[in-house]
Parts: C-alpha cells; sequence; structure tokens
C-alpha cells in the first residue's frame, strides 16, 4: 500500500518531470528558430490550418462572450448611471483577459488536439522512427512549423477575438440596456490604451507556445495503438487547458498590476 | 548525375567489415528481459535473417542497430564506431548510410509516393527537382511501381506500401538496409516478390542487410545467414542450408511448425 506522502511524492516528481521535458523541447525548438532552421512552406501550411481555419470559431466563441459580459454589465451600468464606462468595461475585459484567454481555449480545443492527433497517429504507424532514421529530426520537421504557425497566429486570432466580442457587446448594451453605439465606442477610447491590446497578444503568443509544446510532446510521447492517441489527445486538451488558465493569472498580475 | 558507385547523398568510404556487430546486447523494460546477451555479427554484403516467434525481441532487435532503442547493457558497433559513443551530427551521418524498412509501411501519409519517395533526397542532397524526378522514377521501377508518384499512401494496397517504402529506403543509397518484418501480413505470392526484391536490391547496391521476419520461406531466400531469437536469446545461427539440415530442437520445431518442443507457446 502506498502512503499518502508517497502518492504525492510520485506525483510530484511526474509533474517536475512532465516540466523538464517541455522545456527541453522548447528549448530544443527554440535553437532551431533561432538558427532559422525553418520550412517556410511547412509553416505556411501550419499557420493556414492552426491559425486561418481556426478564424470562424474564434469569432463566434468571443462574439458570444462579448454579448454576454455585455447583458450582464449594460444593465447595471445604466442602473447606477455610468453607462458611460460599458464599452471601455467590455474592452478591457475582452483585450486584456477574455480575448487571449478564450482564443487560446478555442485553438487549444482545435489546434491542440490536432497537432496531437497528428504527430500521434505518426508516432504509432512508426512515420517518426521513419524520420529519426531518416536523419531527420522530427523536432525541426514536426514541431518547429507549428511552434512558428501558432506564435504568429495567435496574435491575430486574438485581435478577431478582441474585435468581435466588443461588437458583440456594443450590439447588446445598444439592443438590451439602450447604451448608443456612440457612448460605448467612445467609452473605449477614454478607457482602453493600446498597451491594454499589446499586452493581450503577448498573453496571446505565450499561450500559442504552451499549446503547442504541451500538443507536440503528447503527439511524441503517445502510447502504442488508438487508444493511445485518443487518451494523449485527451491529455493534450485538459494540460493544455490548465497551463493556459494558470500562467493567466500569473501574466495578469504581471502585465497589469493593480495601482 | 550519381552512378551505381556514387551515391547521390556524395561519395563515402567503404563500409568496415563486418558493418554490423551486437555484443552481449540485453534490453530490460521494468525489470523484464526482452534481449538478453545477442551478440552476432554480419559482414559486408551479406544478409542476416533474424527469425523467431512474434515478441521474442526481433524488431527490439533492430532498433537497437539504428539507435531507436538504448540498450541497458551490451553494444553495437556500427561501421566500426560504437553507436552510444557517436554525437548527434555523427548519428546523422551514419543515418544516411543506413535505411530501415518498417513493419508498418511509415509512409509519410501527408505526402504523395513520389514525395516520400523524394523525400531524403531533398533533406539530404542538393540535386535539382528534376534530377530527383528521375531518382524517384528509377526507384519506384526498381520495386516495380512506376507511375504511382502521384498517389497518397491510403490509395496503395499493402503490399504496394511495402514497396514503396523499399523504394524510400533505398533512394538514397544506403550501404547498410534494415527490413522489419518486411512481409507481414502479405499473401505468399506478394510475400515472395518482396523477398525477391529484398535480394534484388542486396545486390543491386552490395548492401549490408537484416531483415527480421518469422517467415521461414522469406528468410531462406533473402538471408545468407539465419539467427534465431527465442525468449531474448540467440539460440541458433547458421548458414540457409544448414538451417534445413539442423538437428537444433528450436529449429526443428520452427521448421516443422509443431506445438511440441522447446519452444513453449
Amino acid at each position: 500500500m502506498f502512503s499518502v506522502f508517497e502518492i504525492l511524492g510520485l506525483a510530484l516528481i511526474r509533474f517536475f518531470e512532465y516540466v523538464g521535458c517541455l522545456v527541453l523541447l522548447f528549448i530544443e525548438t527554440m535553437g532551431y528558430v533561432l538558427r532559422g532552421s525553418i520550412r517556410i512552406s511547412l509553416t505556411i501550411q501550419q499557420m493556414a490550418f492552426l491559425g486561418v481555419n481556426s478564424v470562424g470559431i474564434v469569432i463566434m466563441t468571443t462574439t458570444f462572450a462579448g454579448m454576454v459580459m455585455s447583458l450582464q454589465l449594460a444593465h447595471i451600468a445604466v442602473r447606477y448611471g455610468v453607462s458611460n464606462v460599458v464599452g471601455g468595461g467590455v474592452a478591457l475585459a475582452m483585450c486584456r483577459e477574455l480575448g487571449p484567454m478564450l482564443t487560446a481555449v478555442v485553438v487549444a480545443g482545435r489546434a491542440g488536439a490536432a497537432i496531437t492527433a497528428e504527430i500521434g497517429t505518426m508516432k504509432v504507424t512508426e512515420q517518426i522512427s521513419a524520420l529519426i532514421t531518416m536523419a531527420v529530426s522530427p523536432v525541426r520537421y514536426l514541431v518547429v512549423p507549428r511552434f512558428v504557425g501558432l506564435l504568429l497566429m495567435m496574435p491575430v486570432l486574438t485581435l478577431f477575438s478582441d474585435l468581435s466580442g466588443v461588437i458583440g457587446g456594443a450590439v447588446v448594451a445598444q439592443n438590451s440596456a439602450g447604451v448608443p453605439y456612440e457612448s460605448f465606442f467612445d467609452s473605449i477610447t477614454r478607457m482602453i490604451e493600446m498597451s491594454d491590446v499589446y499586452c493581450g497578444l503577448l498573453k496571446a503568443m505565450v499561450f500559442g507556445i504552451e499549446v503547442c509544446l504541451v500538443a507536440s510532446y503528447q503527439g511524441l510521447n503517445t502510447p502504442r495503438g488508438a487508444a493511445g492517441v485518443g487518451q494523449a489527445t485527451t491529455g493534450s486538451v485538459v494540460v493544455s487547458m490548465i497551463v493556459i488558465f494558470i500562467t493567466n493569472y500569473f501574466m495578469s498580475a504581471w502585465l497589469f498590476p493593480v495601482q | 548525375m550519381a552512378t551505381p558507385s556514387t551515391p547521390v547523398t556524395g561519395p563515402r568510404a567503404p563500409l568496415i567489415d563486418p558493418p554490423i556487430v551486437a555484443k552481449n546486447l540485453t534490453v530490460a523494460f521494468s525489470g523484464r528481459e526482452i534481449l538478453s546477451n545477442v551478440s552476432f555479427e554480419v559482414s559486408r554484403g551479406q544478409t542476416l535473417a533474424v527469425m523467431g516467434l512474434s515478441g521474442v525481441g526481433k524488431s527490439t532487435t533492430l532498433r537497437c542497430l539504428v539507435g531507436l532503442q538504448k540498450p541497458t547493457s551490451g553494444s553495437v558497433t556500427m561501421n566500426g564506431r560504437d553507436i552510444s559513443e557517436l554525437k548527434p551530427k555523427e548519428w546523422d551521418e551514419l543515418r544516411m548510410r543506413v535505411g530501415m524498412v518498417f513493419q508498418m509501411p511509415a509512409l509519410f501519409d501527408s505526402l504523395t509516393v513520389g514525395e516520400n519517395v523524394a523525400f531524403g533526397l531533398r533533406e539530404h542532397t542538393r540535386l535539382g527537382e528534376e534530377e530527383i524526378s528521375r531518382i524517384v522514377s528509377e526507384k519506384l521501377a526498381i520495386v516495380d511501381l512506376e507511375g504511382v508518384e502521384h498517389l497518397y499512401p491510403n490509395q496503395l494496397s499493402g503490399g504496394m506500401q511495402k514497396r514503396a517504402s523499399l523504394a524510400r529506403t533505398i533512394a538514397t543509397d544506403p550501404d547498410i538496409i534494415l527490413y522489419d518484418e518486411p512481409t507481414t501480413g502479405l499473401d505468399p505470392i506478394i510475400t515472395t516478390v518482396i523477398s525477391e526484391l529484398i535480394m534484388d536490391v542486396q545486390k543491386r547496391m552490395h548492401a549490408t542487410c537484416v531483415v527480421v521476419t518469422h517467415d521461414i520461406r522469406s528468410a531462406l531466400m533473402v538471408g545468407h545467414k539465419i539467427a534465431m531469437l527465442h525468449e531474448g536469446k540467440i539460440v541458433w545461427i547458421g548458414t540457409s542450408d544448414e538451417f534445413q539440415t539442423t538437428n537444433n530442437p528450436y529449429i526443428v520445431q520452427f521448421r516443422d511448425g509443431s506445438v511440441g518442443g522447446p519452444i513453449r507457446v
């Protein structure tokens, strides 16, 4: 029988082992990126697959997120006579928090799962072994294009998120609580600074790196068989989500300190 | 243009004889030994067929030779170098001379057959597209697969996939070719076709080969020597002629396909 301490210790060891492996994968990937060992055609393919193809689902998700926030915020703001902060409030939340995070969650679910499933299938069908025996690094061939692709596409997707969330919020504020569009957008220009947008985009890039590393690592370490691919893919999405939420808190605390 | 004596990846020194030496190879997973003190060597230009039941460590042996599996103890010497001492760049240089055909054809399913065969050439040579295209057609012709360059692997039959995989392996003119169960899951006629191809490729390229198989007919066709692996140990090694006449109880049971004998199922 294992004692509680043994179980906790084992979990802790596994956690640090996992984090260590992700760090090593990051270092190896960055090594190729910094040496310029990037395949342009593969990277463009991945930008299209991971980024462009995610635009629709990202816009849909964040539009409704902006709408529901406006639905809650606009009525209270009108009741307390501060309807001129609704637009700024929605835009701040979208640019600083919801835009980057919801984009990352959608990307983890769609693109991260796809990365793990694809690399995992290559692992169980020995395509990864074939790459190695052909003196081609799987990290350089598979991870680097996805890494660069997500790094470049995450800020773009987040901009779409921010915009669609704000527009959705404006429509609901006008139609549900009677906050005019002029007042809504005027409050945005008063309350939002460009640093809010930039910092949100920086968060998105970090989330993109995390999703790519977790998804690729899970794929490269997929256990044998179809069940293994399923397990790895589920694990990839779950771990990515957890990592995104934890990182989001610490990055927010760092980037947007309470004055 | 590359000639048969000049590999497409550039000129290289002849292999050191014997190019493949395994010494006391032991592999254990979670305390369970998969391979136990396996030793053998393969002379230059020869083919060793490794036979045995499923799960006795044949594929693990092959994976050790190419560095996909790190042995728990023992050593592998490829072309005169202990592979455990190789640096990443030296590994890449060695792997340019080694080709491996996998049990699953392991063709890249996002690439066409032509792109699969051209993969190593595009990665490791500066050949122009025209020359690459010529080599791809030539290698596909060797395996009797002309005209399938534009198809994707999932549009080919199992036997065709194995042949395409062989074409990809020989595209960079390796000196050493490792085959992991090349005829598994194929009908007897295609098995013969693949076995003849292995022999043909070995003769054309003067390659040193290790073929892992449980198919006796195929092993006898391709192997200059045959090794019998059982429960992680080599229980017999000899020529194909000796294989047919030996009274070794393992070989007799395997040859006859009988249930009774030292091999417990």
